[in-house]
C-alpha cells in the first residue's frame, strides 16, 4: 500500500476544502437557518408533532442527510472529474499507485467534507430546537456510511461524466428526487397507500429512516432495514468503482 | 553500457482499431539521451504512454531496470518521470505544492530541500508561491519537468519538450536537459526537429507509422544524412574497379554496367570533378549518370512532409 499516495491525494483534496472553509461553513449554516424559518416555523406550527416528535426537531436527520448525500456526490464527482478536465490524471495514471489508493484519497477527502457540513448543520440545529440524541453512536455510524457511499456514487459520476452538463445531471435528476421522496420532511404514514409502497423502492428512505431512529427512536421501516440498505448500497457502488479501474474504464484508453 | 530499459514487440491497437504500435522493440541504455524522431502522429506520444502506465500495451512488454512495467509496475513507475506534450497544470494550483504533490503520490517522504533543489535548477525558486496561471508557457512547462523530477526519477520521458516554444526557450530547455545528462538521469525525448535530436541526443530512433526505422548514434545519422548517390551508367562493362579510380569509394553493379560513388553534399569538396578526370584517365566512356538521395534522406524528406498532419 502506497500510503504516501494516499495521503498525498488526500491532503490536496482537502486544500481546496481548506482554502474556502469559510464558505464551507457558512453556507451550510445560512441555508440551514433558512430551512428552520421555512419549515420549522411556518409549517411547523401547523403540524405540530410528528410520530411525538416536535415537527422542527423531526426535519433535522432529513436535513441533514439531504446536505450530506449532495455535498458527498458533488465532492467527489468534481474531485475526480477536474483532473481529467485539466489533463492532471495523466500523473495519478502513471504514478505506482493502484486504483483503491486513488478511491481512498478522493473519497476519503470527499466523505471527510461531507461530514463536517453534517456536523455544522447538526450544530446550528441545535441552535433552534431542543435535540437528544438517543444513539448516537448509532447516528455517526449512519453518517459515515452515508458519507462513503455517495462519495463512491459521485466517484463513479465523475468519471463518467465527458462535460461539467452530465456532471450534474445525475444529482439534479436522479438524486434530488430521491432525496426529497425519501421522507426527508415528513413520515411515509403522512402518504396515501400507492405512494407508501413506491417509497419502498426508495433506498433513501432506509437511510433517512435509520438515521432518524438513531435520533429519537422512532423509524419508519425497522432500523436492521437501513442498515442493510446502507450496506448494499455501499457494496454496489465499490463494485463498480472496482470494475471501473479494471476495465480502465474512461480513464485509461 | 547496461540497457536500463528494454521494450520488446510492443504492440498497441486503439479501441477503434487503428494499430498505433505495430511491435517496437527498442532498448535504452543507463545515462544516454535518446531522441524519437518522427513526424506526428507516428506513435511517440503513444509509445511514452504506453512505457509510463497512462495506455494499455495491447501485447509485447518493456522492463525499466529489470522490472515488468506491468507485472512490477509499482517498482518500475518509480523510476520514472514524465513530462507530457500538453501543459496538463491544474490552473489554481501553486508551484511548489504541485512538486510536493508528485513526490507524494510517487510514494516519496516530504523533502523541502529536494523541492527547493529541483525548483532552483529549473530556476522557478522565486515562482515557488504563484499560482500556475500565472506563469509563462515556458515557466508551465518546467513546472511539468519539476513535477516529473519531484521523486528523484532514474529515467525521464520528455514529449515534444520544445513544442510551441519559441527559439529562446528552446536554447534553454537543451540546457536543462544537458544538465539532467550530467546527473546521470536517462532521457527519453520526442521530437519532430532533426536539429533538435541533433543538438540534444546521443542517439536516434526514427519512428514512423507506429514502427521503429532505425536507431543510430546521432552522429553516424548526421554523417548519413548529408549524403548522395551519384550513379554513372557505363557503355562497356567492367569486370572490377580500375586502378586509378581505387581511391574512390566507389561501388560496382553485378552486371559490371553502373558504379555508384557516395559523397557528402556539405563537404568542401564533393570530389566529382577529380572522379570525372579519373574516369577519362582510365579510359572509361560513360553512357549516362544521374544523382539520387539516400534512402535515409528520403525517409526525412517524408518527416519533413509529414508536419502538420494531424496528430
Ligand atoms: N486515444 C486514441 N484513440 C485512437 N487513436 C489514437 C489515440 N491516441 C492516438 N491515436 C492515434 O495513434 C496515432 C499515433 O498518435 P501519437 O502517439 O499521438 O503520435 P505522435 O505523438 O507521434 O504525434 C495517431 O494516428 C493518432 O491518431
Ligand atoms: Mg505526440
Amino acid at each position: 500500500m502506497n500510503l504516501r499516495a494516499v495521503q498525498a491525494i488526500y491532503m490536496n483534496e482537502m486544500q481546496r476544502f481548506f482554502r474556502t472553509i469559510l464558505q464551507s461553513f457558512v453556507s451550510p449554516v445560512i441555508s440551514t437557518s433558512l430551512y428552520f424559518v421555512v419549515f420549522g416555523a411556518a409549517i411547523g406550527s401547523r403540524i405540530e408533532t410528528v410520530e411525538g416528535v416536535s415537527y422542527g426537531a423531526f426535519i433535522v436527520p432529513g436535513l441533514i442527510m439531504l446536505s450530506v448525500i449532495m455535498q458527498s456526490i458533488s465532492n467527489a464527482s468534481f474531485g475526480i472529474y477536474f483532473p481529467k478536465f485539466t489533463g492532471t490524471v495523466f500523473e495519478l495514471l502513471s504514478a505506482p499507485i493502484n486504483f483503491l489508493e486513488i478511491v481512498i484519497g478522493f473519497v476519503g477527502a470527499a466523505a471527510t467534507k461531507a461530514l463536517f457540513i453534517g456536523m455544522v448543520i447538526l450544530g446550528t440545529a441545535s441552535v433552534f430546537i431542543d435535540l437528544t440524541i438517543l444513539h448516537p453512536v448509532a447516528m455517526v455510524l449512519f453518517l459515515v456510511l452515508t458519507c462513503l457511499a455517495f462519495a463512491l456514487l459521485g466517484f463513479i459520476i465523475g468519471i463518467w461524466a465527458k462535460n461539467f452538463e452530465q456532471l450534474q445531471l445525475v444529482p439534479l435528476l436522479v438524486v434530488t428526487p430521491l432525496v426529497f421522496l425519501g421522507g426527508s420532511f415528513y413520515s411515509t404514514d403522512m402518504l396515501p397507500p400507492v405512494w407508501q409502497t413506491i417509497t419502498h423502492f426508495n433506498p433513501v428512505f432506509y437511510l433517512i429512516s435509520g438515521f432518524r431512529w438513531a435520533f429519537f427512536g422512532v423509524a419508519d421501516v425497522a432500523v436492521g432495514w437501513s442498515l442493510l440498505a446502507v450496506a448494499v448500497f455501499f457494496t454496489i457502488c465499490l463494485g463498480l468503482v472496482a470494475r471501473i479501474f479494471q476495465t480502465g474504464w474512461r480513464i485509461r484508453d | 553500457m547496461a540497457a536500463i530499459l528494454e521494450i520488446r514487440d510492443l504492440r498497441k491497437v486503439y479501441d477503434g482499431g487503428f494499430e498505433a504500435l505495430k511491435g517496437v522493440t527498442l532498448d535504452i541504455e543507463e545515462g544516454e539521451i535518446l531522441a524519437l524522431l518522427g513526424p506526428n502522429g507516428a506513435g511517440k506520444t503513444t509509445l511514452i504512454s504506453t512505457l509510463c502506465g497512462i495506455t494499455e500495451p495491447t501485447s509485447g512488454t518493456a522492463t525499466v531496470a529489470g522490472y515488468d512495467i506491468k507485472t512490477q509496475y509499482r517498482e518500475a513507475r518509480k523510476l520514472i518521470g514524465l513530462v507530457p506534450q500538453e501543459i496538463n497544470l491544474e490552473p489554481f494550483s501553486y508551484v511548489e505544492t504541485n512538486l510536493h504533490f508528485s513526490r507524494g503520490i510517487f510514494g516519496k517522504p516530504r523533502d523541502n530541500a529536494k523541492v527547493e533543489d529541483v525548483l532552483r535548477k529549473l530556476a522557478l525558486w522565486e515562482k515557488r508561491a504563484n499560482r500556475v496561471r500565472e506563469l509563462s508557457g515556458g515557466m508551465k512547462r518546467r513546472v511539468l519537468i519539476g513535477k516529473a523530477l519531484a521523486h528523484e526519477p532514474r529515467v525521464l520521458f520528455l514529449d515534444e519538450p520544445t513544442a510551441g516554444v519559441d527559439v529562446g526557450l528552446r536554447k534553454e530547455m537543451w540546457d536543462v536537459v544537458a544538465e539532467l545528462k550530467e546527473q546521470g538521469v536517462t532521457i527519453i525525448l520526442t521530437t519532430h526537429y532533426i536539429e533538435e535530436a541533433e543538438a540534444m541526443a546521443d542517439r536516434v530512433a526514427v519512428i514512423r507509422g507506429g514502427e521503429i526505422l532505425m536507431v543510430e548514434k546521432t552522429a553516424d545519422l548526421m554523417r548519413r544524412l548529408g549524403c548522395k548517390e551519384l550513379t554513372v551508367e557505363l557503355r562497356e562493362p567492367l569486370a572490377e574497379i580500375p586502378a586509378p579510380l581505387s581511391d574512390y569509394d566507389l561501388e560496382l553493379a553485378a552486371d559490371g554496367l553502373s558504379l555508384t560513388y557516395r559523397y557528402d553534399t556539405q563537404a568542401d569538396r564533393t570530389g566529382i570533378a577529380g572522379l570525372m578526370r579519373a574516369f577519362s584517365e582510365a579510359g572509361i566512356i560513360l553512357r549516362d549518370l544521374h544523382t539520387s538521395q539516400s534512402s535515409l534522406e528520403e525517409i526525412f524528406v517524408g518527416l519533413v512532409e509529414g508536419e502538420g498532419e494531424a496528430q
